[in-house]
């Protein structure tokens, strides 16, 4: 039942969002079949372009005809990029560099933020605490466009560490690949490292005042033990309720990040399909992007209830 | 730490003190041309250096705070206020309207600011505009979350009992009674969303959705500046240290705004 619930709460968001989108797309003004074509076309053949496309049809029959070929995995062509390179294609390459470098800053900042927190809970008040804390709070002011400008600066161009940018595809240089993304994924685990950090912090603070923690301690099981068996596991539980709109917010923060370092991603895709109004290409790409982070969300509302029992009885 | 309680407001307001003095004086023009003078390091003429059309960039930071101050104004007064009505209608009356209210704006929330950007744009084209409308959707959930939260445990207190059983009408008891207890948390999170508006204008102006040249902002500044880094540091640290300080600052305010009107942290 739980599972059935979330499983059509986010089928109603991503219909939600395609029927936005779309709704949105339609208001704009400006003639797709004009702007496929040029100005200088003749009124036939941009009746035969909108016939082709289907724009001579009302709304509703061009949504219905658009979802249907999403089902099918066919988000039609895109009306600036050359012909023959279909959404689903470009969307695809796209999320060969985008997925990798998502994954890649969710492990950097959960590195880092559960030890941090954990540390700053266990000295709460003291300088280790102070100090973690102002770092979590510079880490959420600093920008990350800043941050991954003065980086390629510094690593790429003056020590030479990391290639400065022209990702290479995968299969021609995996290595290189890897290596153009390190830097992206640091810059775009900095904020959500700090934010991760804080929220453990709290979860913690709050758990090692449960009555099972004094309990565990009274029966004089080592500090240790009651910190990270006890506590963090607990704690984690309470920190992962916030992990879904953390990684919408990572998932946003692509679209910059991959400005920066010029990375053919999904974010960059959906950017330069906004400022170049490619109506279709914008709406595919937001759709899939929506797709694959509700995706996510809904798996970790699945492992809610297996790692947190408690969970279930509300449901 | 106590001298340093404050620290994140004076900090916010030495930014506010720097942009308020850019609307009267400028020691240079932020956007005249000067192409002989042209990537000069910081100098007594120049403190902090000009970028790659002769133009100070001390004035440009100065000038250049302005959308990012307006977009965290806009934020704040909209978000405070649709969000406010918003969650107090939600947590005040409950019921279907509550299941309504929340479930819009959860889905307004799960929303990035950077997509509803994206989406602006798309509507209305590049500009401060879609910028203002985008900083703004994202506020009003935020706010309107967290005054139901309050409302939720405040409509069940004694005192609003007691003022229902007088018979005072909903609109005097949300407005007069119940909303000021509010205060304190709404306080709190308009320092934050200030920060977090500012550092989103900044990030969407990087992207070129934002104001168009050759008017600065600190984002704009940052992307003309990532092509001659290398050539002209100056012209990348500054409007980023700018925006930092200033995000910094307002953050840090929030935090301790929290400490001082919330005895559990006294």
């Amino acid at each position: 039942m739980y599972w059935a619930k979330k499983l059509a709460s986010m089928l109603f968001t991503l219909l939600l969002v395609s029927v936005l989108t779309f709704l949105a797309l339609f208001l704009l003004p400006g003639d797709p079949a004009m702007l496929i074509l040029g100005t200088e076309a003749d009124a036939r053949s941009l009746e035969l372009v909108r016939n082709q496309l289907g724009l001579d049809q009302p709304i509703t029959t061009q949504y219905l005809n658009w979802l249907k070929g999403v089902l099918q995995g066919d988000f039609g062509e895109s009306y600036t990029f050359s012909r023959g390179y279909s959404i689903a294609k470009l969307v695809a390459c796209a999320l060969h560099v985008t997925i990798p470098l998502a994954a890649g800053a969710i492990v950097l900042s959960l590195a880092f933020a559960i030890p941090l927190g954990t540390l700053a809970a266990g000295r709460r008040g003291g300088t280790l605490d102070k100090i973690i804390l102002f770092f979590a709070q510079a880490g959420l002011s600093i920008p990350a466009f800043w941050l991954g400008i003065l980086a390629i600066q510094f690593f790429a161009v003056y020590l030479g560490w990391f290639p400065p940018g022209n990702m290479p595809r995968w299969a021609a240089d995996p290595l290189g690949a890897a290596a153009s993304l390190v830097l992206p994924a640091v810059v775009l685990a900095l904020p959500r490292t700090a934010v991760l950090t804080r929220i453990v912090r709290t979860a913690m603070l709050e758990t090692l005042q449960e009555d099972y923690i004094r309990t565990a301690r009274g029966k004089g099981v080592a500090e240790s033990t009651v910190i990270f068996k006890h506590g963090l596991s607990n704690a984690l539980i309470a920190t992962s309720t916030v992990a879904g709109i953390q990684l919408i917010q990572l998932v946003a923060g692509t679209v910059v990040v991959e400005q920066v370092f010029s990375l053919p991603g999904l974010g960059r895709l959906i950017l330069s399909a906004v400022l170049l109004r490619d109506l279709p290409l914008v709406q595919g790409a937001v759709f899939v992007g929506t797709a694959i982070v509700l995706t996510v969300n809904f798996l970790l509302d699945c492992l809610y209830p297996i790692l947190d029992p408690r969970i279930k009885e509300v449901w | 730490m106590a001298g340093f309680r404050w620290g994140g407001g004076l900090l916010a307001g030495a930014m506010v003190l720097l942009t308020a003095v850019g609307l009267i004086y400028t020691p240079y023009s932020p956007t005249e041309i000067n192409i002989e003078r042209r990537l000069e390091a910081p100098s007594l003429e120049h403190p902090l250096g000009t970028d790659n059309y002769g133009r100070d960039i001390l004035s440009r930071v100065m000038v250049g705070g302005r959308p990012a101050f307006q977009a965290g104004l806009v934020a704040v007064a909209l978000g405070l206020t649709i969000g406010t009505l918003w969650g107090a209608a939600a947590g005040y009356y409950r019921g279907w309207l509550e299941e309504i209210l929340m479930r819009m704006a959860d889905g307004l929330y799960s929303l990035p600011s950077v997509l509803m950007a994206l989406l602006a744009v798309t509507l209305l084209g590049p500009g401060q505009g879609s910028i203002l409308v985008a900083v703004s959707l994202a506020n009003i959930p935020i706010f309107a979350r967290l005054v139901r939260s309050q409302f939720l445990s405040l409509r069940e207190r004694e005192f609003v009992m007691a003022l229902k059983s007088f018979g005072l009408p909903d609109s005097r008891i949300i407005f007069y009674h119940i909303l000021p207890n509010c205060l304190p948390t709404l306080l709190v999170q308009a320092s934050v969303s200030f920060a977090a508006a500012v550092l989103a204008e900044a990030s969407l102006s990087y992207l070129g959705l934002g104001t168009q040249p050759p008017h600065p902002s600190w984002g704009r500044m940052l992307k003309e500046a990532q092509g001659i880094a290398g050539l002209a540091p100056w012209a990348a640290i500054f409007p980023g240290l700018a925006i930092a300080l200033t995000v910094f600052g307002f953050n840090s305010l929030g935090d301790s705004l929290r400490d001082y009107l919330d005895p559990k942290y006294r």
